[in-house]
């Protein structure tokens, strides 16, 4: 084990800083005005800087708002930028097009009968598997993780014909039961790989005080590791929560067009095919699925705070 | 510690919990290992099968399809694309996330920058698509523009320019669509992570006189490197199976295709199951070696512990 581990060589960081101690106290004090102002400065740079990023990552989101707000003739002959000079000519037909358009609530709904399951149940069997690859020893466990994280590499298409031969064969092909166990199993190595990173980093003195006090593997796992990951548990069920989602592919073979089952994404598609490649059906119809997302990004987003695990979380 | 309670379960007068002891640990990963058998180890055995055989799988024909990827002009041009994917796309995402992360954690409007980065991920692959057409259409000079890029190109009397077709442009048009959507994913692991580390640390830099270049290179990056790994193995990953985006914008047309859209095109569109199978193979043999930097990683994580 000679790798270079990163604990040490960031206490190395932190030793080197210390010698200057008493050369920079003196400097400081020479220039402590200066520096004041030179901090006050490089703060208002940050946020400058930081606000610039996120307008210019904002741009194209927004144009495709402006555009859902016009006439259709106008988005396909001018600029959505000319949106802004008089006459302003902004119009919410086109989201009355796609809402009045068949089958969009039950889409919706569709959409969540998919996403719940396809999010709840991989995360949890995530958390199993993760949990036994960092706090239990087994023969061959280090072996069976490199091998499921590796597994991250296959794209999705090369399983596609023996999953849906196997799902035919179980009679289960059309059900939701076979979009949720597809998405299982397409999140797991992701999710055991990122999981189980957290919780290895936990401090290992938790797990050895539990184990003198008597306590068993799962209540170690459900009373200390799960409480203690709730951040990084947030982060995959937003990222899990996504991409099943924003799915096509999956419910496309696995759903086998049955149009009472087809979620949002589906819907739309057929809705872009149906009407041809018109942006104004198109424009509206991307910013309505992209609400839940977002509203589960913002109400999920506090569990990122700062101090949750203060110091004991090392990556 | 560990060792001590273990002798004292041994103790116990019931040979069964010795037993499930024993089994424990696979009850735990049961229910993951058998997900990943049946959907991806199985088909992953399969495709490695079919890329030693004839495209219509009927004969045994050992590497002849890896020869021909290797020796085919436009193989090699899809092998090239994935490379520069590869490296573009991994350094820009992870280093933008990482920069974005650092900057918002001192902003008091934190969480409205991280949101605005964010927001793409919340788009599917078919929305951002749409909106990219608005940056990147392309009309002759004689007619109005309507995707941005060129409007500002005709601002300052420049030739409006086709992104998506020029092969001048194209690959790195359609990686800044991926970096633009995967940049948020690794700025919110990176953040998370970044809060992980002891305020007290950056102060007592901090009242040492490092300025905040020398704090984001020899605190905040060592301190979150296992982070930076994870992070970055898994944008490799993501990166060397791209899809979507190239599916979406330019259907792999104009110089563009990559491995997975022409697996993906060979099977489907061709039928040539030997060939497709390959590709996929290749894919996988290049993760071998950055499983074997991360597991080691992992094991030097588990000594220190």
């Amino acid at each position: 084990m000679s790798t270079i581990d990163p604990k040490p060589s960031s206490i190395v960081a932190t030793k080197t800083a210390r010698p200057s101690h008493g050369v920079a106290q003196i400097k400081e004090r020479s220039s402590s005005v200066q520096s004041g102002i030179l901090r006050g400065l490089s703060n208002s740079a940050v946020t400058i800087i930081t606000v610039l990023i996120g307008l210019l990552w904002s741009v194209p989101t927004f144009g495709l708002f402006i555009s859902s707000l016009r006439p259709a003739s106008l988005i396909q002959s001018s600029g959505w930028w000319t949106a802004f000079t008089p006459p302003w000519q902004f119009t919410i037909d086109n989201y009355q097009q796609v809402i009045q358009a068949q089958g969009l609530g039950q889409a919706f709904l569709n959409s969540l009968i998919i996403a719940i399951p396809g999010t709840l149940l991989p995360t949890l069997v995530a958390a199993f598997a993760a949990y036994a690859f960092a706090w239990m020893k087994f023969p061959g466990r280090d072996w069976l993780f490199f091998g499921i994280v590796a597994l991250l590499i296959i794209p999705i298409q090369i399983t596609l014909a023996p999953v849906l031969s196997l799902f035919t064969a179980l009679g289960i092909t059309g059900s939701y039961l076979a979009v949720w166990l597809a998405h299982t199993a397409y999140g797991l190595p992701f999710a055991i790989y990122l999981l189980r990173n957290f919780f290895g980093s936990l401090p290992s003195d938790l797990f050895e005080s539990a184990h003198i006090d008597g306590a068993s593997h799962s209540r170690f796992f459900f009373n200390i590791v799960l409480p203690l990951s709730v951040p990084s548990l947030a982060s995959l069920f937003i990222f899990q929560f996504m991409w099943v989602w924003n799915d096509l592919l999956v419910s496309l073979i696995f759903l086998g067009g049955s149009p009472q089952r087809a979620p949002l994404t589906l819907t739309i598609a057929n809705l872009v095919n149906s009407y041809g490649s018109n942006y104004e059906v198109l424009t509206s119809a991307a910013f309505i699925s992209m609400v839940l997302p977002l509203v589960i990004f913002f109400s999920l987003q506090r569990y990122f705070v700062r101090g949750i695990l203060a110091g004991s979380v090392k990556g | 510690m560990i060792q001590t309670v273990k002798k004292g379960s041994k103790l116990s007068p019931t040979g069964g919990t010795k037993w499930l002891g024993i089994l424990n640990p696979w009850l735990w990963i049961a229910p993951a290992v058998l997900c990943i058998v049946v959907f991806l180890f199985y088909p992953m055995l399969n495709t490695i099968w079919l890329s030693f055989f004839s495209n219509d799988s009927s004969r045994f024909v050992g590497l002849t399809n890896y020869a021909y990827i290797f020796t085919n002009g436009g193989m090699l041009e899809v092998l090239r694309n994935n490379l520069l994917w590869l490296v573009l796309a991994t350094i820009l995402t992870v280093f933008l996330g990482l920069v974005v992360a650092v900057l918002a954690d001192r902003v008091r409007i934190e969480s409205i920058i991280k949101a605005m980065i964010f927001v793409p991920m919340a788009i599917s692959f078919v929305g951002a698509s749409v909106i990219w057409r608005f940056i990147y259409d392309y009309k002759t000079s004689d007619q109005a523009q309507i995707g941005l890029l060129n409007g500002i190109m005709t601002l300052f009397h420049l030739q409006p320019q086709a992104w998506l077709i020029d092969p001048r442009f194209n690959n790195i048009a359609l990686i800044i669509v991926y970096v633009w959507m995967w940049t948020g994913f690794c700025m919110v692991i990176l953040s998370a992570s970044l809060k992980g580390i002891p305020t007290e640390l950056i102060e007592a830099a901090k009242m040492d006189g490092a300025n905040d270049i020398s704090i984001f290179f020899r605190i905040t990056v060592p301190m979150i490197s296992p982070t930076i790994a994870v992070v970055t193995t898994t944008m490799i990953i993501n990166i060397l199976k791209i899809f979507d985006v190239i599916y979406v914008m330019t259907g792999g047309d104009y110089q563009t295709n990559v491995v997975a859209v022409e697996y993906y095109q060979q099977l489907f569109n061709f039928n040539n199951f030997g060939i497709g199978s390959a590709l996929a193979a290749l894919l996988l043999l290049t993760i071998l070696p950055i499983m074997y930097i991360n597991i080691r990683q992992i094991r030097a994580q588990e000594v220190q512990r």
